[in-house]
């Protein structure tokens, strides 16, 4: 019965279907299916290597799929034109920007690509939508600043704010909160969550605080290299999921905290 | 003094101002390409030779004025001159060009083009040096002479075939004026704005190739300016918006190698140094002294 209500009101925006990803012949990571509702945010984990950023990388078509689908409200992405997919899909990569001597607001503006004429002029709109995110990101201060004077918490807030200046239906970010300490973790991901509530933005992003993202996303991918269960945490909590995660031996999920134990 | 003397005026109409808009289109010309190839490999210390197009023009004058001498010495003395030597460096930079085009599709890795176009800028070398090892003293001389570089000695009617190669070469840069400040953030972010990277990559090789091509065949190469220039521009226009660097680099490229060559025929001498040397004399210490200064060159 829920099912069919969600099917009915909420489209996904991101439907995953049967997708195979992985290097040429070799394949990281198959049979992933699942849906992402609008303005939900998700976290990928998983243990490393099995194929989190090929997954995200494979999204944000930065690499072919191997097999499988992938649609954007109903439309397969690999029909879409790069500029249309720009319009639906920004990321955010673990990669630093090529020239850090772009001032904060150039980087943001340059979110307005997919939108502006063959030259870049940014219109009254495209500059609205740079303040904005500029704004909600609380980058103000820096607007004039060159990448190289920032501290990684606040490049992190920048390359963000370069996304959601891109306006997409989507974000995906690669490990937003590595390199930083627990609070500007914290703070991170409780941006992407409010980012999400607020604007209706479907977020996904990979991380390794796997209990953080218990505690703040509305979904969680697991990738374990067999079922990858997609559930919201308290399911995937209520159904083991997370046990399987490391090699009990030296790690082991404790349901009653939601907290990883060191075994000794 | 007599005011209309027919030599002077024959001197300015067809030797000085012609040479003058050289050092204009070449300066800005390859200051241009230098600042093509700075954003398409988002690396400082690439110029517009980078791709081998200065080697390649080399290795063409090197064929003409050494190659043919060893092949039959009457012959080659009346194939030599000026227009044969602009033909034969564009023909070599132009060769060079499409090969690395075409290695260009093979390369998913934009810097992997960057150490294609160094080994054939190390070929192109070993072949001249087998060539001078080979060849007169009489005819190593004028290969070297043309190594110097020279902005003088183009008629009218080359000087016409210049304007419309750089010309063409500029409206190529404009129109990926929004893909380089797209590069500005490496090339996955590029792709992820919506940018088409084959079709950007190819246009900014071409405008270069077209633009230090037919410059390097009319005036031999000249170096620093290429280098140098887009490093100074970014000193005086605080940003890294294309759309205001490129009007700024052909500007600033123009007038340095005009003053370049104003100082290379120093007034009252009749001996005129040569113009490669001059532009990196004067150039480099100019950049040393502003890193100095500025104490860090971030890209």
């Amino acid at each position: 019965m829920e099912d069919k209500k969600n099917i009915s009101e909420a489209k996904p925006v991101l439907e995953v279907r049967d997708l195979s990803i992985g290097y040429h012949k070799k394949v990281v990571c198959e049979n992933l299916s699942f849906l992402v509702d609008k303005g939900e945010c998700t976290a990928i984990v998983g243990i490393n290597g099995i194929g989190k950023s090929t997954l995200l990388r494979t999204l944000g078509n930065l690499q072919p799929p191997l097999e499988g689908d992938v649609c954007i409200d109903g439309t397969s992405m690999w029909e879409m034109s790069p500029n249309q997919l720009a319009r639906r899909i920004s990321v955010v990569l673990t990669e630093t920007v090529a020239s850090k001597n772009l001032t904060v607001q150039e980087l943001v503006a340059l979110g307005r690509q997919p939108y502006t004429n063959w030259i870049g002029s940014l219109n009254p709109i495209d500059r609205e939508k740079i303040t904005e995110a500029i704004e909600l990101l609380e980058l103000k201060d820096l607007r004039g600043k060159k990448c190289h004077e920032l501290s990684d918490g606040q490049l992190q807030r920048v390359m963000i704010a370069r996304a959601l200046a891109q306006d997409t239906d989507i974000i995906l970010l690669d490990e937003p909160t590595t390199h930083l300490d627990l609070f500007h973790k914290v703070t991170i991901l409780k941006l992407l969550k409010s980012i999400a509530h607020s604007t209706q933005k479907t977020i996904l992003f990979t991380t390794h605080e796997i209990e953080m993202a218990i505690q703040m996303c509305d979904k969680i991918l697991i990738l374990d290299g067999c079922t990858n269960p997609f559930n919201a945490p308290c399911k995937l909590i209520e159904s083991a999921s997370f046990e399987r995660l490391f090699p009990s031996d030296t790690v082991q999920f404790d349901a009653n905290t939601g907290a990883f134990r060191i075994q000794k | 003094m007599e005011l209309k003397n027919p030599s002077w005026e024959y001197i300015i109409w067809s030797y000085r101002i012609p040479k003058a808009l050289t050092a204009l289109l070449a300066g800005a010309g390859l200051a241009l390409s230098g600042l093509l190839m700075q954003t398409l490999f988002r690396n400082p210390l690439a110029g517009p030779f980078v791709l081998g197009i200065s080697s390649g023009a080399s290795l063409g004058a090197a064929l003409l004025i050494m190659g043919i001498s060893l092949l039959g010495g009457v012959l080659s003395a009346s194939l030599i001159n000026d227009i044969t030597l602009a033909i034969a460096s564009s023909l070599g930079s132009f060769l060079v060009l499409f090969l690395v085009i075409g290695m260009a599709s093979r390369v998913k890795d934009t810097m992997a083009l960057l150490i294609i176009g160094l080994m054939f800028g190390s070929i192109t070398a070993a072949v001249v040096s087998v060539l001078s090892y080979f060849t007169s003293s009489e005819k190593l001389q004028q290969y070297v002479f043309w190594t110097f570089g020279s902005v003088g000695g183009l008629s009218w009617s080359q000087l016409g075939i210049l304007s419309t190669m750089v010309f063409v070469g500029v409206l190529l840069s404009i129109r990926t004026i929004k893909s380089l400040n797209g590069y500005l953030l490496g090339e996955n972010y590029a792709q992820t704005l919506g940018i088409n990277l084959r079709t950007s990559r190819y246009m900014i090789i071409v405008a270069t190739g077209i633009l230090a091509g037919s410059i390097t065949a009319f005036t031999g190469p000249i170096a620093f300016i290429g280098l140098a220039v887009p490093h100074l521009t970014r000193q005086i226009f605080n940003t890294t918006d294309h759309r205001i660097l490129i009007p700024a680099v052909l500007i600033y490229g123009s007038c340095i190698l005009l003053l370049c060559d104003v100082l290379a025929q120093l007034p009252g001498q009749a001996a005129v140094l040569p113009i490669n040397a001059i532009t990196s004399i004067i150039g480099a210490p100019v950049v040393i002294w502003l890193l100095i200064r500025k104490r860090k060159m971030i890209f």
